[in-house]
């Protein structure tokens, strides 16, 4: 387990104030914000890079705050990689194990074990130069997590990599995780936030302003800030099936959302933007696929229109103008249907 | 395809520069003639002045370069106080006419200033000796070496000795086998500026230690005492094993195209 304790450092135009922090092992933390936010910093100074101003870090119940970097079984996997332009693919992958006194067929047996769950087998001869960003980005995993790092730091690992390739390491990080792998990913893109973590720290100038559970940060945002950078009020823990050629999202049991996707089926989150959510007086006869009936129960002024918050078989929130919401008497108590079409329905 | 006034100038320009450069050279190959070319290449205080201003400045290149390695290392990576004060300590033998070097040096290594006496000690002498000459040669020609092998560290991204550090290397791993390698061909390059600049030197070396000869010195000992006719031959011979070395040493650090992170 990793534990960071009051954690404070100026480091050129950034900084860290106060840092508190826990990640559980085994588990996907993801540390989500925006550039010059710190996020990076954070991964740097729990990697050892650099050292805090004020605080302590601890990893298994052990003060390692000024432990040297080689000796804090971490491991760091960098945003642009960093993979040794001058060495081949096997050459980078054993760096670590030659920093070590293993012997030579258990190098061999790791190198091979590795190369294989990374699917890299057929590059240990190239140089990095000649991989593509998504073969770069499995080398530096290999040369990383063949050493058995406790805590497997990851710098926005996806923003290099094209959007055809981040799925496929997208599953692998989640391979990688669930094997019992503890990971700390740094992000500023929720969607890779919410498809991947389990625990949020969301982090903006320097400080952790709200952490905990993707659902408990995302559903209930602690500030404007949050809201505004997860922003999406409307959103479920689900399970993705498909019947008879079309697709579901099952909420809290008994809820089908309807939706468009090729995503695997499997646990997820659906999310639904306020805005792609129309309110009707009666049943609507229109294409959308997805028509609830509910009660408003609350109603409250946005920076643009009305909030108004609809309780189905679950809790709606609906962004309206103030001209809708006065013409159509949203108040309190009243009955309303809503609908939204399952294109406007995001899975991640 | 049709150049423009400026482009016509800029051509007719870059003419006359190179001219400038190779035409005393060629004329100084052409006056040359082939019995007054033999006879020299014969003369042996001529083969040995050529052989000592080679295995000296190599020496002295190698020795040097190994010294100055970290401390080039230490400016590309490093920021501290008055580093630009010391940068400038580094040019300054650029800058500075090389006699006066060589009348600085001389004081400093003559046989009664301290250094002088403590190599006294061990029986060696500065003065006339090639271990003189070596001095002279690495004071000119250092700047070369240190600027060209700092800029190479300076060109190896950091992140990179960070993520060896990260996988368990320690800082003189990481040095050995990330930066150094990558930094090589700058090291390669700036190891060429150096050794060149050393075999050439005059002003320096003739203050320090007139005799052993090394080529320069007797070129100007040829003319003085000979004329021109004299010392030109011996100066063709000189300039194309120069030029021979130079070719040589530079395709070497061409060979091999590092491919850059």
């Amino acid at each position: 387990m990793l534990e960071l304790k009051n954690i404070s450092k100026k480091y050129k135009q950034f900084s860290l104030k106060g840092i508190n922090l826990k990640v559980n092992k085994s588990e996907y933390f993801v540390l989500l914000g925006n550039s010059g936010s710190g996020k990076s910093l954070l991964l740097e100074l729990i990697a050892g890079i650099i050292q805090p101003k004020e605080g302590e870090v601890y990893l298994n119940g052990k003060n390692i705050t000024n432990k040297p970097i080689q000796k804090r079984q971490i491991g760091l996997v960098f945003q642009d990689f960093a993979l040794f332009p001058h060495k081949t693919v096997q050459e980078n992958i054993l760096y670590s194990l030659n920093n070590s006194s293993i012997g030579k067929i258990l190098k061999k047996t790791k190198l091979i074990d590795i190369a294989t769950s990374m699917n890299i087998e057929h590059l240990l001869n190239r140089m990095p130069g000649t991989l593509s960003g998504g073969e770069s980005q499995r080398v530096a995993l290999a040369r990383t997590l063949v050493k058995e790092p406790e805590i497997l730091l990851l710098d926005e690992p996806l923003s290099s990599l094209d959007i055809q390739l981040r799925s496929g390491i997208r599953s692998l990080l989640k391979k990688i995780n669930k094997k019992g792998q503890t990971i700390i990913h740094v992000t500023h893109d929720y969607d890779e936030a919410i498809a991947l973590g389990s625990k949020v720290a969301v982090i903006d100038d320097g400080r952790i302003i709200q952490s905990g559970t993707i659902q408990e940060v995302f559903k209930n945002p602690e500030s404007e800030f949050v809201a505004n950078f997860v922003g999406v009020k409307n959103f479920f823990k689900s399970r993705l099936y498909r019947t008879k050629g079309k697709t579901f999202a099952k909420v809290d049991r008994e809820t089908d959302i309807y939706l468009l996707s090729d995503k695997e089926e499997g646990e997820g989150y659906v999310m639904i933007r306020d805005e792609d959510i129309l309110i009707y007086d009666k049943q609507p006869e229109s294409s959308a696929m997805n028509n609830f009936e509910g009660i408003v129960k609350e109603a409250i002024p946005a920076r643009l229109g009305m909030e108004i918050s609809i309780q189905t078989s679950l809790l709606f929130w609906v962004l309206v103008t103030r001209e809708s919401y006065e013409r159509m008497k949203l108040e309190q108590g009243r009955k309303v249907w809503i609908s939204f079409k399952a294109s406007a329905v995001r899975f991640l | 395809m049709k150049y423009s006034l400026f482009q016509n100038i800029s051509i007719f320009f870059s003419g006359l520069i190179i001219l400038f450069i190779i035409g005393p050279l060629l004329s100084m190959f052409i006056q040359t003639g082939k019995p007054e070319f033999l006879e020299t290449i014969a003369d042996e205080e001529v083969i040995n002045s050529i052989w000592l201003t080679l295995s000296t400045a190599f020496l002295t290149t190698i020795i040097f370069a190994v010294f100055s390695i970290p401390f080039a290392y230490l400016m590309a990576r490093y920021n501290f106080p008055f580093k630009g004060v010391l940068q400038g300590i580094i040019d300054l033998p650029v800058v500075i006419p090389h006699s006066a070097a060589g009348i600085a040096l001389l004081g400093f290594v003559s046989r009664d200033s301290a250094l002088g006496k403590f190599a006294g000690y061990f029986g060696l002498d500065f003065i006339g000796s090639s271990l003189g000459i070596g001095i002279a040669m690495a004071f000119v020609s250092l700047p070369f070496f240190i600027n060209a092998a700092r800029d190479g560290f300076a060109s190896v991204p950091k992140r990179l000795e960070q993520a060896a550090y990260t996988l368990g290397a320690s800082p003189l791993r990481a040095f050995v086998t990330i930066s150094l390698p990558l930094a090589w061909r700058n090291i390669l390059s700036g190891f060429i500026m150096m050794f060149a600049r050393g075999m050439s030197e005059f002003g320096a070396v003739v203050i320090v230690a007139y005799n052993p000869m090394i080529t320069p010195v007797l070129i100007y000992e040829y003319f003085g005492a000979f004329g021109l006719k004299y010392a030109r031959p011996v100066s063709v011979i000189f300039v194309s094993i120069s030029l021979l070395v130079f070719i040589l040493l530079r395709s070497l650090s061409k060979e091999k195209a590092v491919v850059r992170a």
